[in-house]
């Protein structure tokens, strides 16, 4: 029989937990539900599921499709600049100048500590330039949603850097004769997956989730063009909303599960770099929940 | 020095090298000159500078001042992937998601070996190492001096022009240390790479090396064999570092120390005739007899602790003046706390400085 862990509820004790807590944020899901299964003439049905996706409907959901499309754009953007820009931005910061850790850091913060409303009032004037130069495409969003996915990219990815000792493997691999590029690739972005797994997941959660900033700078966003269907399809906006809930859910799942799996891995002992596997992605995971509740 | 022609490694030079961090200077104009297939230890306490040599030879730091040669050439400005160098670390620095075989071919798919070659060097160097039977276990799954011994692998399985180990030995338990360090040995008189080792710990050092250069505030303090280093230490520091020594009163009367009364023999040519030195004076340099009764040269003293360190012991004794000597001796003659003795010291050459 094992002992109980001090601190941890018995078993019974978490399963009415997680039964309630999960009974909570079921209750919303189950209202959604429910409410886009009534059938105009009464009774239950999918009448508005089959609406919503019959192509004789696609010019009447046209924006909601768009606004779709342009979400997982920016999403694919957004990520490209996390693992293009920033990762190999991170790495460079913690191996050549650790010395700019604590600036990063506090600058990093800076996305969450703003105001959504503040951050577009700031962004206004970058877009009219971005506009003259790029043109008004909905794909400039993305150097907006950049900055916001930073925080959160950046906590995911540094936590795994700074458990793995990349300096001295780094070094190491250098001293074999692999340069830059080779390093970052073939060394540290195996070491720090996880992170990189979790600031990726992130980033689409939390690009799919935005609204304030798409609605004021005018672009067509999922979020956005949900607002504008609910006004004339309540039915179809509730059926979006439930999809992305629970596909957005899927993902935290994903993150939540990662960062289980390195905790697992570390509690194991995994010899000498169990340091290295227990860097948690963990901490960013809550936070899509706060910034998507901000964000709307 | 081995200088035998059959060596894989080329020549290392340190030419007035220069280190600082800002304002700091951490190495003042290091020479240094290692020969081909030789082995040096730089030996030295922390923050002596030894870690930043071995880094600026690397060119893992860039130097301040000087020149660092490997073979000819000067390869003050290459960076470290191009210095064809193989370099063992402190810390464990295996890449934990390939395996022993892929982390040792690392080096040879850089420098674009064949695949077949590569899978071929590096069975060979693991076989050399050990752990053929480990190629296809992840680092996680070895202990820590296997890890290390597969870390060497990977560094030599490219034939370096030299071998660079910053302190490989220290995260392991005494008796793997003792054991690896005789295998490092082992390997590179074998294939004749020419190796710069640092270690804090100067049995290791005095154990595996070629020559031992002791390391002082950013300055070699002494560059000699470990055999050399022992017996004649260049300076205090070296005499206090290298080995235990006491350190006693004496007076100097030409090249003469008298201690308690017994004229020793000064090694070199005292620079500070006539006065009162600080005199080192190596423990197994003190004999040690029972009883009280006072012979020529015999001091009696008070046996105040005796340790048993397996071959020979070592024995604490005190004066009737309070002062103490420590003592090493036969682990057969056996004291305890509070036995007469008597003392005399051995006539051999001891070290001294200036009393401050």
């Amino acid at each position: 029989m094992s002992a109980r862990v001090p601190g941890r509820p018995s078993p019974v004790a978490a399963r009415i937990v997680v039964a309630v807590v999960g009974g909570l944020f079921l209750i919303p899901l189950v209202a959604m539900l429910e409410f886009t299964l009534r059938q105009t003439a009464g009774g239950y049905g999918l009448e508005h599921w089959a609406a919503l996706f019959d192509p004789e409907n696609a010019r009447r959901y046209r924006t909601l499709f768009q606004g779709i499309g342009n979400s997982f754009a920016l999403a694919a953007i957004a990520l490209a600049i996390v693992l293009v820009l920033f990762f190999p931005t991170i790495v460079l910061v913690h191996l050549r100048f650790p010395r700019l850790e604590r600036a990063l850091d506090l600058l990093t913060v800076l996305p969450i500590a703003i105001p959504a409303i503040v951050l577009v009032v700031g962004f206004a004037p970058v877009y009219r330039v971005i506009g003259q130069l790029f043109g008004s495409g909905v794909w400039t969003l993305g150097l907006a949603y950049g900055v916001l996915v930073l925080p959160f990219a950046y906590r995911a990815i540094v936590a795994d850097l700074q458990g793995m000792d990349a300096r001295t493997r780094a070094e190491a691999a250098r001293s074999l004769g692999a340069g830059w590029g080779t390093v970052l690739v073939r060394v540290i972005a195996p070491g720090v997956r996880r992170g990189l797994l979790a600031a990726s997941l992130l980033t689409i959660a939390i690009v799919l989730g935005e609204f304030t900033v798409s609605s004021l700078l005018n672009r067509t966003t999922l979020q956005v063009a949900l607002l504008q269907v609910s006004k004339s399809d309540p039915f179809a906006a509730v059926i979006v909303s439930l999809l992305s809930l629970i596909g957005a859910f899927a993902v935290l799942l994903a993150v939540s599960s990662t960062s289980s799996a390195t905790r697992r891995r570390a509690r194991r002992g995994g010899g000498p770099f169990a340091g290295a596997l227990a860097a948690p992605g963990a901490p960013a995971a809550p936070a899509p929940v706060s910034a998507t509740a901000k964000e709307s | 020095m081995p200088t035998d022609p059959s060596t894989t490694g080329s020549s290392v030079r340190l030419e007035r090298v220069a280190k600082s961090y800002g304002s700091t200077t951490v190495l003042h104009g290091v020479d240094l000159e290692l020969a081909p297939g030789e082995l040096i230890c730089l030996l030295g306490p922390s923050g002596c500078g030894k870690t930043t040599a071995l880094r600026c030879i690397a060119g893992l730091e860039p130097v301040s001042g000087g020149r660092v040669l490997i073979g000819d050439e000067d390869v003050t400005g290459v960076p470290v992937n191009r210095r064809d160098i193989g370099m063992v670390f402190q810390q464990y620095s295996l890449f934990p998601h390939l395996t022993v075989a892929r982390n040792v071919e690392f080096g040879l798919e850089m420098r674009r070996v064949p695949r077949a070659e590569r899978s071929a060097r590096s069975a060979d160097m693991l076989d050399i190492v050990g752990l053929s039977h480990f190629a296809e276990r992840f680092p996680h799954e070895l202990s820590g001096g296997q890890q290390q011994r597969v870390a060497l692998a990977r560094a030599l399985v490219t034939r370096p022009r030299a071998l660079l180990l910053d302190e490989p030995l220290s995260a392991l338990d005494a008796k793997v240390r003792v054991r690896l360090r005789e295998q490092i040995r082992l390997i590179q008189t074998e294939l004749g790479i020419t190796t710069v080792f640092v270690t804090h710990d100067q049995e290791e050092a005095l154990a595996v090396s070629d020559r031992v250069a002791v390391m002082e505030g950013g300055r070699i303090a002494q560059l000699g064999t470990p055999e050399e280093l022992y017996r004649r230490p260049a300076s205090p520091f070296v005499a206090d570092f290298v080995g235990l020594s006491n350190q006693v009163n004496g007076r100097l009367e030409g090249d003469r120390v008298i201690v308690r009364g017994a004229e020793l023999p000064v090694m070199g040519t005292p620079a500070t005739g006539g006065a009162e030195v600080r005199v080192y004076v190596r423990p197994e340099h003190v004999r040690l007899g029972a009883g009280s009764q006072r012979g020529g040269g015999q001091l009696d003293a008070v046996v105040v602790s005796s340790g048993f360190l397996g071959p020979i012991r070592r024995t604490i004794v005190q004066f009737a003046d309070g002062d103490t000597l420590a003592v090493q001796h036969g682990a057969e003659a056996a004291y305890g706390a509070g036995d007469r003795v008597r003392v005399s010291f051995a006539a051999e050459p001891v070290t001294v400085a200036p009393r401050s």
